[in-house]
């Protein structure tokens, strides 16, 4: 069973998504940010649905086990999209909407096969090693998509500032669960203690989106060149 | 090897990501400007100095929290010692980043400032809430 840490994590998250869709609703940005919002309520439906799987079947059950990877891919998708509707506001004025989605298709397209291509060796539970592995092959993705976005915000001089804050807080989300993934792979004698904050960074994202939502006017504006680490 | 590779590439990104989120929430209180009691407690008239956030954050934690703000006031927090390390170690080597992180310093004083500002106007609020009632 989980201990009050985890349970404690888990209520904290669940709350701070489920504020940041009060937040986006309360500020009129639930359908300006719509795959953004759809990613928060699919978080928070799946932190209730793992909730009531853990409690019947317990942590060790297959139903939980299953439910938690199955979850976990279909929520990666939903980020992916999420990041891509960030691309496709970016890059509106170059009406490049098209072509994002285009690009979005044949991206996830191509890690799909990818992440086939790995696991068709392994020929028992295909289909649960797929999913696991294309989770953690489109993390990778958009870690490095939320870095070529971030470039594009900077080059574009883009000064929307909740925009650029959400690129930057999942560029933070993104950059905090790979170098816990390395560290965990890295120091595999240590592994608990990276696992015990997986869960923590969970809630940065729901935090920040949050706070953006609420404190931060649609029309304020900021100038990116002062916000990058190497002056441009 | 592998994830050697993928924890300096992300802890790289988390820096660059980090840093760049810390400045633009201190990015919009830097417009703010500072009410004369505020001006009067912290002594920061117009631009602040590193060596004031410590104080800043003291009066900040005498007045009652304001929920909006508590995340923002801890990751400038955790920012600035983000900054006073690179202060005690790389800035010694490279002296335009000693500038900079002063610079950087100085800015958190000032968000935490303007955080201390909104406390006491909300202390105000919730004193004037309780004589009315």
């Amino acid at each position: 069973m989980l201990g009050p840490y985890e349970y404690a994590v888990w209520l904290m998250c669940t709350l701070l998504e489920s504020a940041v869709l009060v937040c986006a609703f309360k500020k009129n940005a639930l359908r300006r940010y719509m795959l953004l919002n759809v990613y928060m309520a699919a978080s928070l439906v799946v932190s209730i649905g793992r909730y009531n799987i853990l409690s019947h079947y317990g942590f060790t059950s297959k139903e939980y086990l299953y439910f938690y990877y199955y979850s976990d891919a279909l929520l990666t998708i939903a980020l992916y999209f999420a990041l891509m509707s960030l691309y496709s506001r970016i890059f509106s004025d170059l009406n490049a909407e098209r072509y994002i989605r285009i690009g979005t298709v044949i991206l996830l397209s191509g890690t799909a096969l990818f992440s086939y291509a790995v696991v068709q060796q392994s020929s028992s539970k295909l289909v649960t090693h797929f999913v696991v592995e294309l989770s953690q092959n489109l993390y990778f993705v958009g870690l490095l998509l939320t870095y070529i976005l971030w470039a594009a915000v900077l080059k574009m001089r883009e000064t929307r500032t909740r925009l650029i804050q959400m690129v930057l807080s999942m560029g933070v989300y993104f950059s905090l669960f790979a170098a816990n993934f390395a560290l965990q792979n890295l120091y595999q004698s240590r592994g608990s203690f990276f696992e015990f904050l997986t869960p923590l960074f969970g809630c940065f994202l729901p935090l920040s989106w949050a706070y953006t939502f609420w404190h931060v006017p649609e029309e304020a504006r900021t100038v990116p060149s002062r916000l990058a680490v190497v002056p441009r | 090897m592998m994830a050697g590779v993928i924890f300096v590439f992300s802890a790289a990104a988390l820096l660059q990501f980090f840093i760049s989120y810390c400045r633009s929430l201190i990015a919009a209180s830097s417009k703010q400007v500072l009410s004369a009691e505020v001006k009067d407690v912290t002594g920061i008239q117009r631009i602040a100095s590193g060596d004031d956030f410590k104080r800043v954050m003291q009066l900040l934690q005498l007045c009652p929290e304001r929920p909006e703000d508590r995340n923002s006031v801890q990751a400038i927090g955790a920012y600035f010692s983000l900054l006073g390390f690179l202060r005690s170690t790389l800035a010694r080597l490279v002296p335009s980043m000693r500038a900079w992180t002063e610079s950087e310093r100085g800015q958190c004083a000032y968000f935490a400032a303007v955080a201390l500002g909104r406390r006491i106007s909300f202390s105000r609020d919730m004193l004037a809430q309780q004589m009315d009632t």
